[in-house]
């Protein structure tokens, strides 16, 4: 009976892949092998992540001002979707080696439960990403870029009691738009091979018209300030010009590790080097700062999340075939569960340093 | 069967021994969910002292976070992923194949990276024009 499903028939040749080097079957081993590769994989994206981060050390945009939205609550959230992202991959984790475990016991019924478990904890985590995505890509205030590719954004100077920092203003709140019309160009008027992407919803002008009306607001570069007392007391010059040049910049140079606000003429003087407005993100812009920023963003979650979809769909046919009791005639002790079992873990395991990298450091 | 359904039942070097695998797995879980929270917390408070103070070009807080991160991982691969049920030759050869090359990379990616980072502040390329 067993040998009609599981065995290849090379089981006595030594290179056949019946026997069991390391105690470890065949399967189990490629599966390995295949996540020895995935997680270099994974691990060369986080370190270029690493290098881009190292290379804009002092301008990277901060992650608690770009990721704090949670579902149902206005304002500042930091932190809380993703630690609880988190936790649903680490429970649904949970859930598939509670069926690995009910595998080894060749109980159907309750590898069946654990593996319906499984995929809605992947579904739900996937739900999350789209929200998290679309939060990202549609982005909150907007700001705009100047022909060197920095991101100026834009505060509110007047603080309320008791405010570490200045406040973010939406581009929205004080914009003037202008009534001239500028029509996307598009390949079917005039000549057919050009065309331009869509355009921005307000033009610099407008962004400029609206700052100027408005005493309060003030620019803010993605310049984070350092420890201005430190290099004082340094006792290098270099060190000593440097600190003169934020102090002579930003109004908030003595508030170390915050995005720099430049004072009123220096706002000024920089928006006029602005040259489109730019909001949420996508592959060329983001609002929040460095260009690389959304870029990584983007391709290392992503390709996370093709991983998270991909495990679902597995887990999907794995679940389907126990129903069928395929694995139960196999008698293996549902081997095949442990094995997607395996990748899903590594799933979870590359969510726990995504994580870190993105949210927390 | 060929399968023996010997699990290795004791977590942190023997101290804490469960007395099922199911029940290993609830307490995994759990540790695991603790080192969680305990880094989304310091990742909202961010106590001054943790991020004011650096050790080789990092604050310390991140390397609280990379180190808390690495122990997740830890027991995610042994525990979730069982290597601690398997023959240790395996055991090596997955986890310090893969330490080696990470660590090669890691050295040379960021290295380069904080000495560009360099050349852009204190030397004499513009970049903000």
């Amino acid at each position: 009976m067993e040998a009609t499903v599981s065995n290849t028939g090379t089981e006595d040749k030594v290179w056949g892949g019946g026997n069991e080097p390391l105690k470890a079957s065949y399967g189990k081993m490629m599966m390995w092998f295949f996540l020895l590769s995935d997680a270099l994989t994974f691990s060369g994206f986080l370190a270029a992540y690493g290098f881009s981060r190292f290379k804009f050390i002092d301008s990277w945009p901060i992650a608690d001002e770009v990721y704090n939205h949670f579902p149902g609550s206005h304002g500042d959230n930091p932190m809380y979707f993703v630690a609880l992202m988190t936790f649903i991959l680490i429970a649904s984790s949970v859930t598939m080696v509670l069926a690995v475990d009910a595998g080894h016991h060749n109980d159907k019924k309750k590898v069946t439960f654990y593996m319906f478990l499984t995929i809605i904890g992947g579904a739900i985590f996937l739900g999350s990403q789209a929200w998290e995505w679309t939060n990202f890509i549609q982005g909150s205030y907007g700001a705009v870029e100047t022909k060197g590719g920095q991101i100026l954004q834009f505060v509110d100077t007047n603080m309320a009691e008791g405010d570490e920092k200045m406040h973010r203003v939406s581009v929205d709140d004080f914009a003037k738009v202008s009534h001239k019309v500028r029509v996307q160009h598009e390949s079917k008027e005039g000549l057919w091979f050009e065309s331009e992407p869509t355009l921005p919803e307000y033009s610099v002008q407008d962004v400029v018209t609206g700052f100027n009306a408005k005493s309060n607001l003030a620019v803010r570069t993605q310049e984070l300030m350092p420890n201005i007392e430190r290099l004082k007391a340094s006792g290098d010059a270099a060190d000593a010009a440097k600190a003169a040049r934020f102090e002579s910049l930003y109004v908030n140079a003595d508030k170390t590790g915050q995005k720099g606000v430049l004072t009123r003429a220096e706002s000024e003087r920089a928006l006029k080097n602005a040259v489109v407005y730019v909001k949420g993100a996508n592959l060329v812009h983001n609002e929040y700062g460095n260009r690389l920023f959304g870029d990584f963003f983007f391709f290392i979650t992503g390709f996370h999340g093709f991983h998270v979809f991909s495990g679902v769909l597995i887990n999907i046919i794995i679940f389907f075939n126990v129903i069928l009791g395929t694995y139960d005639r196999r008698k293996n002790n549902y081997e095949m569960v442990e094995k997607v079992g395996l990748y899903w873990h590594f799933v979870d395991l590359v969510w726990v340093f995504v994580f870190t990298f993105f949210y927390l450091v | 069967m060929g399968h023996d359904n010997t699990h290795k039942l004791a977590i942190f070097r023997g101290t804490l021994k469960f007395k099922s695998n199911v029940q290993k797995i609830w307490g995994v879980l759990i540790f695991l969910s603790l080192i969680t929270i305990v880094e989304v917390g310091l990742g909202i408070v961010k106590p001054a002292f943790l991020t004011e103070n650096y050790f080789v070009g990092m604050k310390y807080l991140n390397w609280i976070f990379i180190i808390l991160t690495l122990v997740k991982a830890y027991y995610i691969a042994w525990d979730f992923m069982h290597l601690r049920d398997e023959k240790s030759s395996l055991r090596r050869a997955i986890v310090w194949t893969g330490i080696f090359l990470i660590c090669y990379l890691m050295f040379i990616l960021l290295q380069e990276g904080s000495y560009i980072e360099g050349v852009k502040t204190n030397g004499y390329i513009k970049w903000n024009f």
